[in-house]
């Protein structure tokens, strides 16, 4: 079976600093893939690649067979079937919820307003935000902000869903009802890439998790054999730092 | 535990003034306020007095009483000037939808990544360059009497027409850079987060970055209108009769300067309020953008 997305050797570097260096992943339709690691280690900068956000520089995207990465390929086709979901929300700070919704369906995909409006409403009905559809976001808590953002990607109907660190800015009390709608979309059959510094919702939730080091994947497995029994030396130090930290 | 319900006077820290019952905190405050309020008072009544005593004294004052406060000539000369600052309200109203288009469009041009669209972007670098480097006036006065000496006919060759136009030119330039700087204050997220759901370049500027920038940068926009509403005067030295211009006259004619004080009152009564809302609207803009960190 052709894998969803495969990422073929990818490399990228800021200046001298190499930040991705040849990482090579198959993802298959439906799965959910966590990435762990150090700050640093290149898990944010390899969402961004997959989206063309950062134009990578050796190796290939491909999705469902299909090379995104050709240089001077048009990108937003590709990025409107690719649902990234950041740290910081980005919401679109003058516009209410449902104008935040619908803004990209009606402009990218000519959706009209009605039917644009209609289903951004059932969004945020299906994600418990459906009394906050006129709000303007810093109305809104963090973690009302966070669900508004999956919203947001979702009303584009993506095949992919990259989350980057979704919960890191988030009080604890708000991590939960994000999770809760990540695990919805997984339930859902959603392929998914996820940030995340939540090792308990990697092991839960994720098909495989992967250990990415120095822009390399050190480590990748299903997440019962990569909590308990990690092969490398360096995901067993990083799994350490992170127990004794009290987040696992 | 007793039924009543303890008053703040019960508690530790209270102190009872009076019929209100204040904090130690809120006495303290309020002896400090009435304290800067004397003091204010008093130093402003000392500046003020002297003012009023020594400037007097000063030889010449009786001639410059004479020659620039003219109770009556105020008066005479008031409407004739009230009239003519109706053509600097003109002027004033229609250049301004063009300086804010063409400032908008400059900065957009300036934004601009496109490598076909390099020469709009080297355009409004060079037109803001110039026109911001020249002194209004200069401006005013090349186009004013450089133009009309093409030789061109009755309509064209008006003095209305280019002194307007060269306060377009000048404005325009100040304002792009108004724009600039506000699209530049829009945080890199805000388009990350527009081009991740397939918006293109231009709907991101047009949809995301436009608006908040425009929001943004108000307060000191108005501030280069009050500029432009006062710098309309310099249009006087082409031609059209404006308030500073038939101030000029009246001068000329009473060999007496009051009329150029009358006219800046009338200045004054416009602008002293327009920029005291500008004042307020920066406050409020400071204390929304600075209350509402919701992380």
């Amino acid at each position: 079976m052709i894998p969803k997305l495969q990422l073929i050797d990818v490399r990228k570097s800021f200046g001298s600093r190499v930040v991705l260096d040849g990482v090579s992943i198959d993802v298959a339709d439906r799965e959910v893939v966590a990435f762990v690691g150090a700050s640093g280690s290149g898990k944010s900068t390899l969402l961004r690649c997959v989206n063309l956000l950062e134009p990578i520089d050796d190796g290939q995207v491909v999705v469902d067979d299909v090379d995104i990465s050709v240089p001077g390929l048009p990108v937003d086709p590709i990025r409107r079937r690719i649902g990234m979901v950041f740290q910081s929300f980005n919401l679109f700070p003058h516009m209410n919820v449902l104008k935040n919704l619908s803004l990209a369906p009606r402009k990218v995909l000519g959706v009209s307003r009605s039917e644009a409006e209609n289903t951004a409403r059932e969004l945020l009905e299906r994600l418990g935000l459906g009394d906050r559809a006129d709000a303007y976001p810093d109305q809104l808590s963090g973690g009302q902000q966070q669900r508004v953002a999956i919203a947001r990607s979702l009303a584009m109907s993506p095949e992919i869903l990259l989350l980057d660190e979704i919960t890191s800015a988030l009080d604890p009390e708000l991590v939960g009802e994000v999770l809760d709608v990540v695990r919805e979309l997984k339930g859902g059959g959603m392929t998914m890439l996820i940030v995340t510094h939540e090792m308990a919702f990697a092991r839960e939730i994720a098909d495989r998790v992967c250990f990415l080091h120095q822009g390399q994947i050190a480590e990748m497995a299903p997440p019962d054999k990569f909590f308990s029994s990690p092969e490398n030396e360096r995901t067993r130090q990083f799994l350490q730092r992170v127990i004794e930290s009290g987040r696992f | 535990m007793t039924d009543t319900v303890p008053g703040p006077s019960d508690r530790p820290g209270t102190v009872t003034s009076g019929r209100r019952q204040l904090t130690r905190r809120q006495e303290f405050e309020r002896r400090q306020r009435r304290r800067s309020a004397t003091i204010a008072a008093a130093s402003t009544a000392i500046v003020v007095g002297a003012l009023v005593i020594f400037v007097p004294l000063t030889p010449g004052w009786d001639k410059v009483r004479k020659s620039f406060f003219d109770g009556e000539l105020f008066n005479d000369s008031f409407p004739r000037l009230l009239d003519a600052f109706v053509k600097n309200l003109q002027i004033f109203a229609w250049s301004t939808p063009f300086i804010l288009l063409i400032g908008m469009l400059l900065a957009i041009f300036r934004n601009v990544r496109t490598p076909a669209l390099f020469p709009l972007r080297l355009f409004a670098a060079a037109y803001t360059d110039i026109f911001r480097g020249v002194p209004v006036i200069l401006t005013i006065l090349l186009i004013g009497f450089g133009v009309p000496g093409l030789g061109l006919d009755r309509p064209y060759n008006s003095p209305y027409l280019w002194g307007s136009v060269a306060l377009v030119l000048a404005y325009s330039a100040y304002v792009a850079e108004v724009f600039r700087a506000g699209i530049e204050s829009v945080h890199e997220s805000q388009r990350a987060g527009a081009r991740s759901l397939g918006l293109s370049s231009s709907q991101t500027m047009r949809h995301v970055i436009v608006p908040q920038a425009v929001r943004r940068v108000i307060p000191p926009l108005m501030n280069d209108m009050v500029s432009l509403q006062k710098d309309v005067a310099l249009v006087s030295l082409i031609g059209p009769i404006e308030i500073l211009r038939q101030a000029g006259i009246d001068k000329s004619k009473f060999a007496n300067f009051t009329p150029y004080v009358a006219a800046a009152v009338i200045f004054l009564v416009l602008t002293i309020p327009e920029t005291r809302f500008v004042d307020w609207l920066t406050a409020r803009e400071r204390r929304r953008t600075s209350g509402t960190a919701v992380r």
